[in-house]
């Protein structure tokens, strides 16, 4: 018998905590979201000042995070989906990195029209 | 069987649920022997009153499960040289399950969430009484097919010790208890199938999963728990859209 991984560093767990995270970090960034598009209605100068702000290379990294999060929250939601909704598969530790492929290749998309 | 050269260090989780405590133990290291070997060694040489429990020691019964390094696995099925990391082999007992003493664990509370799935075989006069021929339900049917996946579970709570869901909400069902409930679904003799869709939907039951797939992993027989959660799912969101519920084909 071929000893198990330990419970916390398999692929399909390490799937549902990426999840979980990315879940939680942009429900923590919907806030500062909603900020800036108010500006957009009562202060169109600081809005500016911000949109300028978002040129920065390092701001442009920071966006493709979140978009990798974006994308992997996405992808991984709509694993679960599948995974519950339609008939039974073998390869689950497959979708779960086609999933991450996918969100990641997003958030490459997203850098290659940033610069 | 050839004569011990070198020793295993072994540490053991001893104690009841409120004081426990390691204790360090040395055992000799042989070329073939399983976790189970070396706790029956300590046992019967260094600690006679360590707690443990097994019956069959041939991977049938279930009841020698504990927490080897870290992972839940049957002891009588596990090779010590699979397992030994720097020459030491960690024991506890089950996680999520009262501890009794040492290594063995209180079950009632894994056998009533099986109770309270519905995890028992109802029959009916119309069905499956004496009076009624035997149910023809050929091999080739979905539902078999479904059931089979799911049959063989020994209750060994492996995978109930597994899952985080059951450790971080005591009252979620676990993966056991849930799988079981699947193949009685998909049993065309069994008469209770509305009532065990209420019974794992409500306070504990199977949305609580999160897909994580810690229970099948770690099952010794190769099962798939959530692949049976997510029938049950399944099942549960025909009903919540109206859509009829699978009835299995008697043939």
């Amino acid at each position: 018998m071929r000893p198990p991984q330990h419970p916390r560093t398999r692929a399909l767990w390490l799937a549902f905590l990426l999840h979980r995270v990315s879940g939680i970090l942009l429900a923590l960034f919907l806030p500062l979201h909603f900020y800036l598009l108010g500006l957009a209605l009562r202060d169109a100068e600081a809005l500016d000042g911000y949109l300028a702000l978002a040129a920065h290379p390092f701001l442009k990294i920071a966006e493709f995070g979140l978009v990798f999060l974006l994308a992997a929250h996405l992808c991984g939601g709509l694993r679960i989906l599948a995974f519950e909704f339609l008939p039974w598969r073998n390869w689950q530790k497959g979708a779960a990195a086609a999933a991450l492929a996918l969100a990641f290749a997003f958030a490459c998309g997203f850098l290659l029209r940033a610069f | 069987m050839k004569p011990a050269t070198d020793t295993i260090r072994v540490l053991i989780r001893r104690g009841d649920a409120h004081s426990g405590r390691i204790c360090v133990y040395r055992a000799p290291r042989r070329e073939n022997q399983t976790v189970l070997d070396v706790v029956t060694w300590i046992q019967r040489e260094l600690a006679p009153d360590l707690a443990y429990r097994f019956s069959c020691r041939v991977g049938m019964c279930g009841t020698c499960a504990m927490m080897v390094g870290g992972a839940p696995r049957w002891t009588c099925r596990t090779h010590v040289k699979t397992v030994l990391r720097r020459g030491q082999l960690e024991l506890a007992p089950l996680r999520s399950l009262p501890i009794i003493k040492d290594l063995a664990c209180d079950m009632s509370e894994f056998f009533a969430k099986w109770r309270r799935a519905e995890g028992r075989f109802h029959s009916s006069p119309e069905r499956s009484g004496r009076a009624q021929p035997p149910v023809k339900i050929l091999p080739s049917t979905p539902a078999r097919r479904e059931a089979d996946a799911a049959i063989e579970c020994i209750n060994c709570a492996v995978c109930y010790s597994a899952c985080d869901v059951v450790a971080w909400n005591r009252d979620y069902l676990g993966p056991a208890a849930l799988n079981r409930a699947w193949s009685l679904q998909n049993d065309a003799r069994d008469s209770a199938h509305a009532r065990r869709l209420r019974a794992v939907s409500a306070g504990g039951g199977c949305q609580h999963c999160h897909s994580q797939h810690s229970c099948e992993s770690f099952c010794p027989v190769g099962l798939s728990p959530a692949r049976s959660i997510a029938g049950l799912k399944r099942a549960l969101a025909r009903g919540a859209l109206g859509i009829r519920p699978h009835s299995p084909p008697h043939a």
